[in-house]
């Protein structure tokens, strides 16, 4: 977890010194071939700056909007994306796997 | 998270110091662990997660939590400034190691050659004895020099490091090899060294020969079927 580009926690934490309101989604559970294991961390910011991410690209837009309400109302959230989920339709992981992400703001 | 906690997490880490950040679900109460203040099942859950080096969910007293392990990096100790370890650092960097280079030679052992690492410019006996590598460390011979390689594989092998190994061809690996056994190491420590060094891509160029080296180190942290064959680490 040493290097620059894995290093959400530093980059968030320098958005947030910068004057950012900032959120973490970190990947909690994982089932099937899922890209990312769990601790895979992506950092967003409320001017919609991304860093890291938390599957092979197929959630991170949804993850980012769930960001978004979390820095409105301060309410984490835990979110579930997988197969077996209605929101497969929007954003369902083409790999067939299945993952958990907290989202929590940084305040 | 409360920027005291993140704070007192990125100390953690600075510090090298193993932690694990508790989150409760689906609430998001939160705390760093190992701390005597929280339930010893919490503590012990932490201690396993640290020594897997692994993120889960565990569920304690109808409780669930996610146990985020921060691990210190795995590190690497690259013997000789050379070419190919400069091509080899930052591929080794980009994979989660804290790299430290060691070349007495200090026309090769630069900071210009070498920005973003640490460059020793002692011995490499001297070097490792202070570098001490332990489980989580790999240690790299690139000289080709006997002078410099043989004392830093002669430390490497009566260390735990997880991977030790030596570039040069099979018949310079055989010629050291007989120098090392001179030195006092029987045939099953010297197999832990890994000569020729790398994963066999038939690389030709140093950029090609960082990434065999590189992409050997994951394999051998990892676990890989590709990795070199572990034997039974003679450590001290």
């Amino acid at each position: 977890m040493s290097n620059e580009m894995e290093d959400v926690l530093a980059q968030a934490a320098r958005w947030q010194a910068a004057g950012e309101q900032v959120a973490i989604a970190t990947v909690t559970e994982t089932w099937g071939s899922s890209p990312r294991p769990a601790g895979s961390q992506m950092a967003v910011t409320k001017s919609g700056k991304m860093a890291g991410s938390v599957s092979g690209g197929c959630i991170e837009g949804a993850v980012a909007d769930a960001a978004q309400r979390t820095m409105e109302t301060g309410t984490p959230q835990l979110l579930d994306f997988g197969v077996t989920n209605e929101r497969a339709w929007e954003v369902g992981l083409a790999c067939g796997g299945k993952v958990k992400v907290f989202v929590e703001k940084l305040a | 998270m409360t920027p005291a906690l993140l704070a007192a997490l990125e100390a953690a880490r600075a510090a090298k110091r193993p932690v694990v950040l508790a989150t409760r679900l689906p609430d998001g109460a939160q705390c760093l662990l190992p701390h005597p203040a929280q339930p010893a099942a919490l503590n012990e859950a932490a201690a396993r997660a640290l020594a897997e080096d692994t993120s889960g969910t565990v569920t304690i007293d109808g409780a669930q939590w996610f146990l985020h392990a921060y691990t210190p990096p795995l590190r690497l100790i690259v013997v000789g400034a050379v070419h190919i370890a400069q091509a080899l650092v930052p591929f080794a960097s980009q994979v989660g190691f804290a790299v430290t280079v060691v070349d007495p030679r200090r026309a090769f052992a630069s900071d210009e050659r070498f920005p973003d690492v640490t460059v020793r410019t002692d011995w490499p006996d001297e070097a490792m004895d202070a570098l001490a590598p332990d489980a989580r460390t790999a240690v790299v011979t690139l000289t080709h020099d006997p002078k410099l390689d043989d004392p830093a594989l002669d430390r490497a092998l009566r260390s735990p490091a997880f991977y030790i190994g030596a570039l040069g061809s099979r018949r310079t690996h055989a010629a050291r090899l007989a120098r090392l056994t001179a030195l006092g190491h029987d045939a099953a420590a010297l197999a832990r060294i890994k000569g020729p060094v790398g994963l066999d891509l038939e690389a030709v160029t140093a950029p090609e020969i960082g990434l065999s080296i590189a992409a050997e180190l994951v394999a051998a942290r990892r676990g890989s079927p590709l990795a070199p064959a572990r034997p039974v680490a003679a450590a001290a």
